[in-house]
């Protein structure tokens, strides 16, 4: 084969994963990318089993972080609710787990914890789009959708609260549901520790260059069309209710598959996925990595994650580990006042201004800024 | 003639029933709805400033003051603290709403948090004054079926009066309206916008101060509950604040009672979310977005 076809291949497919709604379009930045990658593909062989095993717990968040970064940033829905429809397919994969735990039942339980949260998703995308509630009203109602199933999953404690063999639990949640299985029959290939991290590791990579393409796809346009300006998109004859639906219904099954992950990782789900201390935790890492930027979603979760983690140990024999939430709802609040783009497009800019001064290049406002009206 | 003394009896403790939930999602909407009603900030902190009022009342009493001054205290310190967290952090916000909302959720943790750090789990319970009636087989706590009620349309009638036959409610619209004219006209906008979120606090602390004796328990976890029932009714009031407070508080209430007292506290939570949804679905710009929709086309058709 020759060089020039492979060098084709290559830019064929950098052409769909770059544009303008993501940054990192460089070579330097896919060298960085690989070798980051290969880092963690190479961890857990470096790392002890403990800290493996909490990278995947970071990993299966990452979902919920992309799925809010994808709503947010890229079409201006601010979901507080993204945590319900991880919870929902948490739970779903457990009841249908806990009821089959043939590999086969396991595997349907994924597909159906899945579809369950997307169909939940698009429903709760239908009433709101379509009845017209915009901006702040659907952030309130997807807070309140989450915190409401918090209501209810924390009074399911009674016996009588039971779907087949799977007990709901009330305030000490669902237990016993099942790790992941591939196969088909009674047993099969159990995905549990190393290879859960590995298969977190590679749906993450293969979800983030999935949402790459899209973003810079010709719906990825219309999404950003639908978040800069509602109305002048309408006029242009796009249907902005259905592409905030599908939008939102791509979100929801995001979530979705962080929650069958976050389920089958730790075999356990409570009521406190829907609470109002968890439903935060999207929007503090897309707020800090940046909202308009997958990648930095995906590494302020692992970053923010690991910081509560080893925050949970107290601070410096000081403070206590009830003061995680404190510091990094505090972040939050620094990163939004002070940097209200996020770490990573601050940081991008930088990078660029950078290079732009040391090629003697003036740098082009006119690019970036809205076209006035 | 035989009057059914039984049924009559349970008229009025639905009657009773949504007395106390109309006054609960009154006080609970109010102090959000003026901050978003009149600056377009939601506050989610909401629920913690209410929690500031609480505490405040709670931790005064037990220092041996009596309930109505330790209440007073209560909503004096909501209001210093509000004034403090506008100046440090909301008035960066202003025209930043998703911002705000975030921001704020970020400060709602710290806080809630903080309680939890400073006060442990839980603060000793204040028992509820003014005592019970009976009536056949059921009881109704006067405070929270009489008095907060009372308390409640005394405290719209009070805002509806401040916003729009005092100076200080011109000023205060007028800022909100057109912000450079008003600055043009001599109004100090700056003032005006902490007054305002300084009454908005003010109000959440007198919620917290009123439900300080009547929450049974006071956990640092209790400001989410406000929040929630703020959040609906504020959504489906819309727009007028008064109004929309009003005749959302009614609506919901009036779903709210009858679930309650037919199939339990739970049900009464549920169907008042349903028909919250509902609502939304229908009309999304709320009652009060409906109505003036309504008048402003049956002035063009005239």
């Amino acid at each position: 084969m020759s060089q020039t076809t492979s060098a084709s291949v290559v830019d064929r497919i950098r052409g769909r994963l770059e544009g303008p709604n993501t940054i990192g379009n460089s070579k330097p930045f896919w060298i960085g990318f690989v070798v980051v990658f290969l880092a963690f593909v190479a961890f857990p062989l470096l790392t002890d089993p403990y800290t493996a095993r909490q990278s995947s717990r970071y990993f299966a968040l990452s979902f919920l972080g992309l799925s809010l970064c994808f709503v947010w940033g890229y079409s201006g829905i601010l979901s507080f609710g993204q945590v319900a429809f991880f919870g929902v397919a948490a739970y779903t994969f457990g009841i249908i787990g806990i009821n089959f735990s043939s590999a086969t039942g396991i595997g349907a339980a994924l597909i159906g914890a899945v579809a369950v949260g997307t169909l939940f998703a698009a429903i709760l995308g239908y009433f709101m789009f379509y009845g017209g509630v915009r901006d702040v009203y659907v952030t309130i109602l997807t807070l309140v959708v989450a915190l409401v199933l918090h209501t209810f999953m924390a009074q399911t404690a009674g016996s009588e609260w039971a779907v087949g063999d799977a007990r709901l639990g009330g305030f000490n949640g669902m237990t016993n549901i099942p790790d992941l299985t591939l196969g088909i029959g009674a047993s099969g290939f159990v995905i549990d520790g190393i290879e859960l991290y590995y298969a977190l590791l590679f749906g993450l990579l293969a979800t983030y260059l999935g949402l790459r393409v899209l973003v810079n796809s010709r719906f990825g346009m219309t999404m950003v069309a639908v978040r800069e300006d509602e109305e002048r998109t309408a006029t242009f004859g796009y249907d902005i209710a259905f592409v905030k639906l599908v939008v939102f219904t791509i979100g929801g099954a995001l979530a979705a598959v962080g929650g069958v992950f976050y389920a089958s990782w730790g075999n356990y789900a409570d009521p406190s996925l829907f609470g109002i201390a968890f439903a935060a935790l999207p929007v503090i890492w897309v707020s800090i990595g940046g909202r308009e930027s997958l990648l930095g979603a995906l590494g302020a979760t692992f970053v923010i994650e690991r910081l509560r983690t080893s925050l949970s140990g107290g601070v410096g024999g000081v403070l206590g580990p009830e003061w995680a939430l404190v510091i990094v709802g505090g972040l939050l609040l620094v990163v939004i006042m002070f940097m209200p783009a996020g770490v990573a497009p601050t940081l991008d800019q930088l990078i660029r201004e950078q290079i732009n001064q040391r090629t003697g290049q003036s740098p082009s406002p006119a690019a970036t800024e809205e076209a006035s009206d | 003639m035989v009057v059914d003394t039984t049924a009559l009896y349970g008229l009025l403790a639905l009657m009773f029933q949504f007395f106390n939930s109309f006054a609960f999602i009154v006080l609970a909407t109010v102090g959000l709805a003026i901050i978003f009603g009149m600056m377009g900030v939601i506050n989610l902190a909401h629920g913690e400033f209410i929690l500031v009022g609480v505490y405040g009342t709670a931790l005064v009493f037990h220092a041996g003051i009596p309930l109505p001054v330790a209440m007073i205290a209560g909503v004096a310190i909501t209001v210093l603290f509000g004034i403090i967290v506008e100046r440090t952090i909301v008035r960066h916000f202003y025209d930043r709403l998703l911002d705000s909302m975030v921001a704020t959720w970020g400060l709602a943790l710290v806080i809630g948090q903080l309680l939890l750090i400073t006060f442990g789990s839980s603060l000793d319970s204040i028992s509820t004054p003014m005592g019970n009636v009976a009536y056949g087989p059921y009881t109704s706590s006067i405070y929270r079926s009489i008095f907060l009620p009372v308390v409640a349309v005394l405290m719209l009638v009070g805002l509806y009066v401040l916003f729009t036959r005092t100076e200080f409610g011109i000023k205060a619209r007028a800022t909100i309206e057109d912000p450079e004219t008003a600055r043009a006209m001599g109004i100090d906008t700056d003032r005006m916008y902490i007054a305002t979120f300084g009454i908005g606090s003010g109000l959440a602390g007198l919620t917290g101060a009123l439900y300080a004796p009547a929450l049974g328990s006071i956990t640092p976890d209790r400001g989410s509950a406000f929040l929630i029932e703020a959040f609906i009714a504020v959504v489906v009031g819309g727009p007028s604040v008064i109004i929309g407070t009003l005749s959302a508080a009614g609506l919901l209430s009036v779903f709210n009672a009858v679930g309650s007292f037919l199939a339990g506290t739970f049900v009464g939570q549920i169907l008042m979310l349903l028909v919250a949804i509902v609502a939304l679905r229908m009309l999304p710009n709320g009652i009060t977005g409906y109505v003036k929709d309504w008048q402003q086309r049956r002035r063009a058709e005239e």
